[in-house]
């Protein structure tokens, strides 16, 4: 997210962007959502195939309970009510779908009516994550790379009956950062709960934008283009700003935008026009008769909700709260999984603020074998000035490396605090040595306050404390 | 007719005991086949040399003092819309011509698991649409009892295998009465169980939510036999019903003294044939000669039913024929583009009538169309189901002819609603999902079988398997004369 996709101005004043996204995530289950295969990327094609995934005439789905039991914890991670879902069927033809219709839900779908809390405190609605199975591949030889101009299609049924749910949100988002944020979101709650591995590149994320521009301030919903395509993060910020300008140049120009999909090219840096609307589809949509409807009891959904883990949203405000700072500063721990380590070691007794700084700046590897207690031990001892900084750094290493007792650590490295006296002696050599320098320091010139800590730093070999040294300056400077 | 061939349960008694064997059986099975099937076409393929293994197979069982089942080395046959691994498989349609399933039907894992042996798969009206087994690519089938006339249909190939005396078990499978109209034109036992009773798995779909498999036979007790080998839950099929079922053979005799039954009034009017009304009428005095309590009860949206059924079926049955697409199996006619090979296959592939109804169905489930067709047929489902029932709150079984008319002569109703109407009196209990069977009571006055249904609520086979053993008991001792 350090992207500066909207340091500059994206649309003319008097414009904005109404976005809504639809994601595919891939369930991380064993088997497919309707028969025995391996749900599993990257195996030779047409290897994890039966005849339920290959919709052979007489086969018949039977719903896999892990990935019935994945979609409900998203849904109520999600904040969905998980209502009773009802599998239907819709109906298209295409060589990559084997029974020429997709199971999925459409009327009644399980998850309905929940929310993400973005980092910022938007909350962005989500109006359905329903269940559904995902197509095969198809790769299409000569022509375009489409299939209309191929001189051949070949398809790996492997993917086919693969379990997806599908998470629609409103047509809430503003800008390309609130969509790209949405999507981090998603992500974190997908790993923290486990039912994805939501990658992007591999596609078991998969992100359809769907994009449209209107006057600032105004509640209309003007015609919208769905893009497809999209494999990262970077990649949808690039594609929502390149759509929403073309709408804005199609407006401006007394035209308009045709409903339609669009491909994301990547290194055009520009969307194409997909499916055109006189290919527009009647899916006729039908409850499957094949498949009962899916009922959560009471209890399902209480068991689900007591095993639920901390969801990004509750870690960033525990966090927040136990350090003082604001949610936007905790991202960081999150993404690295210490905020349980952060907060422990607050409550143990850790100041806040030098538990965050190191959290953020010297931890990037993660915990490793560092404890709540030694983490607030060797803060302490920072504190007290019985460390410098940079023996700090040192000892934290080796805690997150082997573990330990940090101040075993710092007795075994030789890490001894200098005697203020010591620093003082070598302080008036300094001065001596440099009176242009210490004279520059007197007049306020706060620059050449490195210059004196280095130096004694380099002399002690980094066993000063910097704060101290800084002190006895500003003492001296004082006197 | 070869005698061994007449009773399942006493051949199956004679295989165990030693008297007969299962290699014996089958050959009695295949020459009668062969004398006569080139006339009657009941049989599309023979899988010959997989009944012969399965023969050996039971032989060696009860030579080896095992238990070979309760169908040790009963011939049966299947119609050919049930999977039979590297067997062809077609639905008598020529777009499955050549693909052989590389798996079973659950059923027929069941079957040779009980020690039947599959003699072949029998001829239908292309993917079970049609009474008269006439609409098949392979030809029609013709009625053993007169080969002028139709078998009925779809199962058509199934009952005729029966009646002809080939085999003393056939499956077939009835979505509006595909079992049991064939089974009353041609004289036989045909049972449409409760929906999910027996699994669909391997079942070529037609309409998913009324397709159900079922027995022919030549008596109630070979049904009832039948019935208890194939059905009970399966994993397979998410449909299935997963409590375990009481078996109807247990006790069969019991009679139906004290029973309440009903004869349904709106099919017993004038769309029906009066010998076949007579019939009927006569079939509840003999229940009522054996204790049962008779009266008549109205069941007013059962002549809804074929109105409903001609959108619900045809609007599944879209769905379930998209795969026939060219792109993995079957047959396929190539076209320029995707699409263009699609329609080819398609247009090649499929008969009229199924074209006729995938256009129905789209039809009815269209944007714009789908409340006032196809969601209109599914409340007059509702409908159905809560007036049969009402009914039953009042009767353990309801009674009615099978069929409006004995057999008829082929080519006699070549327009499809004449041939729709011959399902007038079977169709409710698909709809509702409830069981029902056709037994055979007298003849008509052209001397052709009639059949008269008798329908149970939900999962209450065994009382209805008793009611048909009493009615072929009063057929037998004069009742139907």
């Amino acid at each position: 997210m350090s992207d500066t996709t909207e340091t500059k101005q994206v649309l003319p004043d008097g414009w904005e962007m109404v976005i809504g996204l639809e994601v595919h995530v891939e369930l991380a289950t064993k088997t497919k959502l309707f028969c025995g295969c391996a749900n599993h990327f990257g195996d030779e094609p047409n290897t994890n195939i039966c005849p339920t995934c290959l919709g052979l005439p007489g086969s018949l789905p039977v719903p896999n309970e892990q990935a019935i039991h994945f979609a409900m914890v998203l849904g109520r991670a999600l904040g969905c009510s998980v209502e009773p879902g009802i599998f239907a069927r819709k109906n298209y033809f295409y060589p990559d779908m084997p029974k020429d219709y997709q199971t999925t839900q459409y009327e009644e779908p399980t998850n309905e009516h929940g929310a993400i809390t973005l980092p910022d405190g938007r909350v962005i609605a989500i109006e359905r994550a329903h269940i559904e199975e995902d197509t095969g591949k198809s790769t299409h030889l000569g022509g375009g790379g489409r299939i209309h101009d191929a001189t051949a299609t070949l398809v790996d049924y492997n993917r086919a009956g693969v379990p997806l749910v599908e998470v629609v949100s409103g047509p809430e988002m503003r800008t390309a950062d609130e969509a790209r944020a949405y999507v981090a979101e998603l992500r974190d709650i997908l790993l923290a709960t486990g039912v994805s591995d939501a990658r992007m590149e591999e596609g078991s994320m998969r992100v359809d934008a769907n994009v449209s521009v209107r006057p600032t301030g105004s509640d209309e919903l003007r015609t919208r283009c769905e893009i497809k395509n999209i494999n990262s993060l970077r990649s949808l910020g690039r594609a929502i700003n390149y759509e929403a300008r073309r709408h804005v140049d199609l407006w401006t120009n007394n035209d308009q935008p045709t409903q339609e999909t669009r491909h994301w090219d990547e290194e055009g840096g520009r969307t194409t026009s997909g499916r055109s609307k006189e290919d527009a589809e009647d899916y006729r949509y039908f409850a499957c008769p094949d498949l009962p409807p899916l009922v959560p009891t009471a209890e399902t959904i209480a068991d689900i909700d007591s095993s639920m883990p901390a969801l990004p949203a509750a870690r960033r405000a525990a966090l927040a709260e136990a350090a003082g700072v604001a949610e936007a500063d905790t991202l960081l721990a999150i993404e690295r999984g210490l905020d349980g380590l952060a907060c422990e070691t607050i409550a143990a007794g850790g100041d806040a603020t030098a538990v965050m700084k190191h959290v953020d700046q010297n931890l990037a590897e993660g915990q490793g074998k560092l404890t709540s207690a030694s983490f607030a031990a060797l803060v302490s001892m920072e504190a007290d000035g019985a460390l410098s900084s940079t023996q700090v750094k040192t000892v934290l290493a080796e805690l997150v490396a082997n573990g330990g007792d940090p101040a075993a650590i710092a007795a075994s490295m030789g890490f001894e605090a200098m005697d203020t006296g010591e620093l003082d002696g070598l302080l008036d050599q300094l001065i001596a040595d440099n009176p242009d320098e210490w004279g520059r320091f007197l007049e306020g010139d706060n620059k050449v306050q490195g210059f004196f800590v280095g130096q004694i730093m380099k002399a002690t070999q980094g066993k000063a404390d910097g704060k101290v040294v800084n002190q006895l300056m500003r003492q001296r400077a004082q006197d | 007719m070869s005698d061994v061939l007449k009773s399942a349960a006493k051949l199956a008694e004679a295989v165990r005991s030693g008297e007969t064997s299962a290699a014996d059986a089958l050959a009695a099975s295949s020459s009668l086949i062969a004398d006569r099937d080139d006339e009657i076409h009941a049989f599309l393929h023979l899988t010959t040399e997989r009944a012969q293994a399965q023969a050996a197979a039971v032989d060696a069982k009860i030579a080896a003092g095992e238990d070979a089942g309760p169908l040790a080395g009963v011939p049966i046959a299947l119609k050919d819309n049930m999977c039979t691994r590297g067997a062809p498989t077609t639905c008598s349609s020529k777009i499955l011509d050549g693909w052989h399933p590389p798996y079973d039907a659950t059923v027929v894992d069941r079957l040779e698991a009980a020690g039947a042996i599959v003699v072949g798969k029998t001829n239908l009206d292309e993917f079970a649409m049609g009474s008269s087994t006439e609409n098949s690519a392979f030809g029609p089938t013709r009625n053993p009892l007169d080969t002028s006339r139709v078998p009925g249909g779809s199962s058509g190939g199934s009952a005729a295998a029966v009646a002809a005396g080939y085999v003393p078990l056939s499956l077939g499978s009835d979505t509006g009465g595909s079992i049991r109209q064939p089974a009353a034109l041609c004289g036989v036992v045909g049972v449409k169980p409760t929906y999910g009773a027996v699994s669909r798995y391997g079942l070529i779909a037609f309409a998913s939510s009324l397709d159900q498999i079922g027995p022919f036979a030549h008596t109630v007790e070979d049904a009832a036999l039948c019935f208890d080998v194939v059905s009970g839950h399966d994993r397979l099929d998410a449909t299935s019903i997963p409590e375990p079922l009481a078996p109807t053979l247990t006790n069969l005799h019991d009679g139906v003294d004290g029973m309440r039954i009903g004869i349904i009034d709106e099919l017993m009017g004038d769309g029906i044939e009066p010998d076949v009304r007579r019939r009927t009428e006569q079939a509840a005095e003999a229940l009522a000669a054996a204790g049962a309590i008779v009266d008549t009860v109205s069941v007013p949206a059962t002549i809804y039913g074929l109105a409903a059924y001609y959108l619900i079926a045809p609007a599944e049955a879209s769905s379930n024929l998209a795969r026939y697409d060219g792109v993995r199996y079957g047959q396929r006619v190539d076209g320029a583009n995707v699409a263009t090979m699609n329609t080819n296959t398609r247009s090649a592939g499929f008969g009229d009538e199924v074209k006729r109804r995938i256009m129905l169905g789209t039809y009815a489930l269209s944007s714009g169309y789908y409340d006032a067709y196809y969601g209109k047929a599914q409340r007059v489902r509702t409908l159905i189901s809560n007036e049969f029932a009402a009914a039953y709150e009042n009767f353990d079984l309801l009674l009615s002819p099978t069929s409006p008319s004995t057999a008829f002569e082929l080519g006699a109703k070549s327009d499809p609603m004449s041939l729709y109407m011959c399902d007038v009196c079977t169709i409710p209990s698909n709809l509702a999902g409830h069981p029902a069977m056709s037994v055979p009571f007298g003849v008509g006055d052209d001397g052709l079988p009639v059949g008269v249904q008798v329908l149970a609520p939900m999962l209450q086979e065994p009382r209805m398997f008793r009611a048909a053993q009493v009615l072929e008991n009063a057929a037998a001792s004069g009742g139907a004369a």
